[in-house]
């Protein structure tokens, strides 16, 4: 068995060290032909970005977008400067470098990688699926009989913040650098899922594709983790299907087949503000431009936010939407899960934590009324006070897709899972979870039931609490837990030795229970501290 | 300003000192010698299993001890002098107190049997037994087999402690079944099947008899009085703990096994109180014993003691007996009194169910006359505290706690209920036709 371990260990990083190094490898040339239809696509009317490429791109052959790429960035960014001093802004080339890297770098293909993309496609993702389950899959064995399985989890590198986890660090932040901001490195990955991207909406796959594909990838593995290690908890086995059905039908396939019946791409479980570009002018015109499908989304949309979401967390609490429905809770709850332990219990985070998710829920709101304003005004500039200040709404919406978007949600977010711990992004910056945060703290019936006075404060709730919730601080004061912030995983009632911790949904009344003594100290002495 | 010192950092002696702090103003000193800071001794096993870190084990961050101005004091009480209200502390300066707490905990038990303070040879108590342990037994390179020594909670820990890194393990069980002095036969014997299955060599009806060297003065044997002799490199000496109490002996307050107290938690010196696993009742509170080596019991009595001493004089009272534990990967819960056959009364009787497959049981004692409702012991399945509590207090029948068993249910959502068949089972044994009642919210959460 623990041979079988080791052997999907190295065929696991096999395909990853393939997967890697396809950044870096790879065959372009870029024929006339090509570099016309290019040109025309792409509506090019700069003669100096026009001339320096036909000098140094046009064929040659590149072996790997390392050189490729600095020739089309040079390219484009110098022939914009000089556009730029000579006012003739008609020629500036607004496609961002990089993505104009890529998409040249996409049609230019050519060679083992872009013909062999079902092998490829094996030897990356297939040799990496394959690994992992056999790595994963002993443990049905391994684990010994059912329970609680958190043996050795600090004594392993990989989930005590040892050299195993900053190395996922690294991958992991690299993996979101190119992905965001440096898509020409993923050319290649987007061949090998091709053939699937055309299957579903009849188009060549974008670095966005290769991500949701991966996403669902991962999730899935790990998803048979969590089944293996949680088998005697119907509570974690039922959440589990939950998110990884809606992150593979709702944010994954359905999306792309509406894309195939010429519909607009829309993910239907992502709700405003973590969706935060909805309200963008771009997205409200490709809405309103669609017809009955579109109309209909735009109003899914706001009764989504506006209606749905609140109900139900008023029902059910925010884990209905966090830990069962969302994308990113859903790899968190997946793939994160052997970090969970990282998330800090400190006062201080919890400081941090308060001021930061309520500041990006602001800065969230502010911008999107400024979006909506400058929409119905039809005007992309706000004048706050005449001739001194005045936003312009696109930079405005720039920065937050980079700082927020971007930077937070992604590189940070899932890339400091081995340190952080799995919900970095979901508890300290996701303005969606705020928001149901609030609801869920003043007006819910879901708490954490403290079971009387049966708590030994051994500290297993709150080490596993991966939202960072002191949960032993309550639970030792025989206090329900209620907090904004709880996403309902269930894994503290899980862990529990002692049977202590329920999560429910019951009446609003005396779900916060902070001034009773424990049960079990004897009637006189309760009423006499109640008095107090 | 009237000082309060504290011996003992455990459970008892910080929930006294919150409570103080709480409710006063007072000077708060607390004295340990075992760590700087207060931490969860029942979670000791969990650090060795790598669930957890040390740091983990502490319920306070270290600011907290500050700001609410509780001095912590690390050093080791030899004398108390109660004539000058002072404690002389080894290698350091007298400290002087208007009223002194003893909440100094246990020890575990050690019966004299040769080769007992062998190295290789240790309890399962403190952080010290926990760091000695992490040397003993790093790996199962280094530690080829351990044997246990006592079926209690702590020693079967201990095995699943050593477990956790593949260390064979023989566990000495004095008793023909695991724990049967406490727990009904039932039950006891479901966790003989668990701990087979979990690969512990248990040997019942098995004692010690020796511990035998090596020639570097470390255990590498026992023989048993089976005549057995096991090799082993490691052995746990897990029978039990008592009163730790050893530095009060000529301090002229009254002990038993532990510091005697009255149900103010007064010793017999004014000023001199002792809370927790170190206080022994002058007589043990209604079934409860004199001395509670209980977690919660502790705390209990550091929360009451706090409002003697804070000025409104309190009686220790715990109300009705309750418990958990988990042996291996079996959770524990009991309400009431559930006693074993060989401690239960004549009028005592027992309804036991246990699951076709899965190991889940539950044995609820009854009064055989009036059938009033005693106590309930569940495996695998969680119960609400509240809710027995208050079925305790209202002194109802075993088939009225049958019938709203439902309300009492606390397992995580989407678990399996079982109330029908214990149900069907009863109704079989007794030809009753009891049919249970629909869980209601209104009833769980309404005030007795």
């Amino acid at each position: 068995m623990k041979a079988i371990k080791n052997i999907g260990l190295v065929v696991f990083l096999i395909g990853l060290g393939i997967f890697t190094a396809l950044t870096v490898i790879g065959k372009f040339t870029v024929n006339q032909q090509l570099f016309d239809e290019i040109l025309v696509e792409k509506k090019i009317k700069s003669e100096i970005f026009i001339e320096n490429l036909q000098k140094n791109l046009v064929d040659k052959d590149f072996n790997s977008m390392l050189s490729l790429s600095p020739i089309v960035v040079n390219a484009l960014e110098s022939a914009n400067a000089k556009h730029k001093k000579n006012k003739e802004y008609k020629k500036i080339i607004y496609t961002n470098p990089h993505d104009m890297a890529a998409y040249i770098g996409k049609k230019s293909g050519s060679g083992y990688i872009a013909n062999n993309k079902g092998t490829m496609w094996f030897l990356t993702f297939g040799l990496g699926i394959i690994g992992a389950l056999m790595f994963i899959l002993p443990n049905v064995i391994l684990l010994g009989k059912k329970g609680i399985k958190n043996d050795g989890i600090y004594h392993e590198s990989a989930t005590n913040r040892k050299w195993i986890a900053w190395m996922v660090l690294v991958f992991l932040v690299g993996f979101y650098l190119i992905l965001y901001f440096r898509s020409e490195y993923a050319v290649n990955w987007t061949f090998i899922v091709d053939p699937i991207s055309e299957f579903l909406s009849g188009n060549p796959a974008g670095h966005w594709f290769v991500y949701g594909f991966m996403y669902c990838a991962v999730m899935t593995v790990m998803a048979v983790r969590m089944y293996i290690k949680y088998r005697h908890n119907m509570y974690q086995i039922v959440r589990t299907t939950s998110v990884l059905f809606f992150q593979i039908v709702f944010a994954f396939l359905i999306p792309e087949i509406m894309v195939r019946l010429q519909m607009p791409y829309y993910d239907f479980k992502n709700a405003f503000p973590l969706d935060y570009d909805f309200f963008f002018q771009w997205n409200l015109k490709s809405l309103i431009n669609s017809g009955g499908i579109g109309m209909f989304i735009l109003i899914w949309g706001i009764v989504l936010t506006l209606v749905i979401v609140p109900v139900m967390v008023y029902f059910f609490g925010k884990r209905w939407y966090c830990s069962w429905v969302c994308g990113c809770g859903g790899l968190a709850e997946t793939l994160g899960d052997p970090y969970r332990q990282h998330s800090s219990k400190s006062l201080f985070s919890w400081k941090v934590e308060r001021w930061l998710i309520h500041g990006v829920l602001l800065f969230a709101v502010i911008m999107t009324g400024l979006t909506l304003y400058s929409f119905f005004a039809e005007t992309g500039t706000i004048v706050i006070i005449k001739d001194i200040l005045s936003l312009k709404v696109q930079s405005i919406q720039n920065l937050y897709s980079l700082l927020i978007g971007a930077v937070f949600a992604g590189v940070i977010g899932t890339g400091f899972y081995p340190i952080f711990g799995n919900r970095v992004w979901c508890r300290f910056g996701c303005p969606l979870a705020a928001y149901l945060g609030f609801v869920q703290r003043f007006k819910s019936r879901f708490r954490i039931t403290t079971n009387g006075g049966q708590c030994i404060s051994c500290g297993n709730c709150s080490t596993y609490c991966e939202q960072g919730i002191d949960v032993r601080a309550y639970a030792q004061k025989g206090e329900n837990i209620v907090r904004s912030s709880c996403v309902g995983c269930g894994v503290c009632s899980a862990v529990c030795p002692r049977g202590v911790l329920k999560l429910e949904n019951g009446p609003e009344e005396g779900r916060i229970n902070p001034t009773e003594v424990l049960l079990g100290n004897d009637v006189d002495l309760m009423e006499l501290v109640n008095k107090k | 300003m009237e000082h309060i010192v504290i011996i003992g950092n455990g459970i008892s002696g910080v929930t006294a000192a919150r409570h103080i702090r709480k409710l006063s103003n007072k000077k708060i000193t607390i004295i340990s010698a075992e760590t700087d800071y207060f931490f969860s001794r029942t979670a000791l096993m969990y650090v060795y299993m790598g669930h957890m870190k040390f740091e983990h084990t502490q319920p306070y961050e270290n600011w907290f001890w500050k700001k609410n101005r509780i001095n912590l004091v690390k050093g080791y009480v030899t004398s108390i002098d109660h004539k000058n209200n002072t404690l002389k502390i080894k290698h350091n300066t007298d400290i002087v107190y208007d009223k002194l707490i003893i909440a100094t905990g246990s020890k575990p038990n050690k019966f004299g049997w040769p080769g007992q303070d062998l190295g290789g040879v240790q309890g399962l108590y403190s952080k010290q037994d926990l760091d000695t342990l992490e040397k003993n037994a790093p790996n199962k390179e280094t530690c080829k087999r351990a044997v246990i020594v006592g079926g209690g909670l702590i020693g079967i820990e201990m095995a699943e402690m050593l477990r956790s890194r593949d260390i064979p393990v023989t566990f000495l069980v004095r008793e023909n079944s695991f724990w049967n002095g406490v727990l009904p036969n039932g039950e006891s014997q479901m966790i003989n099947e668990h701990i087979l299955e979990h690969h512990i060599d248990l040997r019942l009806e098995t004692n010690l008899v020796e511990i035998l060297s090596d020639e570097n003065g470390n255990a590498r044997a026992i023989t048993t009085d089976k005549g057995d002799t096991i090799e082993c490199t490691v052995v746990g000496l897990t029978a039990g703990v008592s009163p730790n109490i050893n530095f009060l002996k000529d301090s002229g307050i009254e002990l038993g096994r532990g510091v005697k107290v009255n149900r103010m938690l007064e010793t017999t010196i004014p000023n001199i109180y002792a809370i927790g696993d170190c206080a022994e009742q002058h007589e043990g509170i209604g079934n409860r014993r004199p001395i509670e080596a209980v977690w919660y019991t502790g705390r209990m009595m550091g929360e009451t003691l706090a409002q003697t001493i804070c000025g409104n004089p309190t009686e220790y009272k715990p109300g009705h007996w309750f418990n958990s534990a988990k042996f291996l990967d079996l959770e524990y819960q009991t309400y009431g009194w559930v006693f074993s056959e060989r401690g239960k009364k004549e009028e005592e009787q027992h309804f036991h169910w246990r699951h076709g497959k899965e190991k889940i049981c539950v044995t609820i004692a009854y009064h055989k006359n009036t059938k009033a409702f005693l106590g309930i012991n569940t495996f695998g399945i969680r119960m609400r505290h509240t809710i027995f509590d208050r079925w305790l207090t209202e002194s109802r029948s075993i088939e009225y706690v049958l019938e709203y068993l439902k309300d009492a249910n606390f397992d995580p959502e989407f678990y399996a209920k079982y109330e029908k068949e214990i149900l069907q089972k009863y109704n079989q044994e007794n030809g009753t036709n009891i049919t249970p009642k629909k869980k209601s919210w209104k009833r769980i959460f309404s005030k007795a």
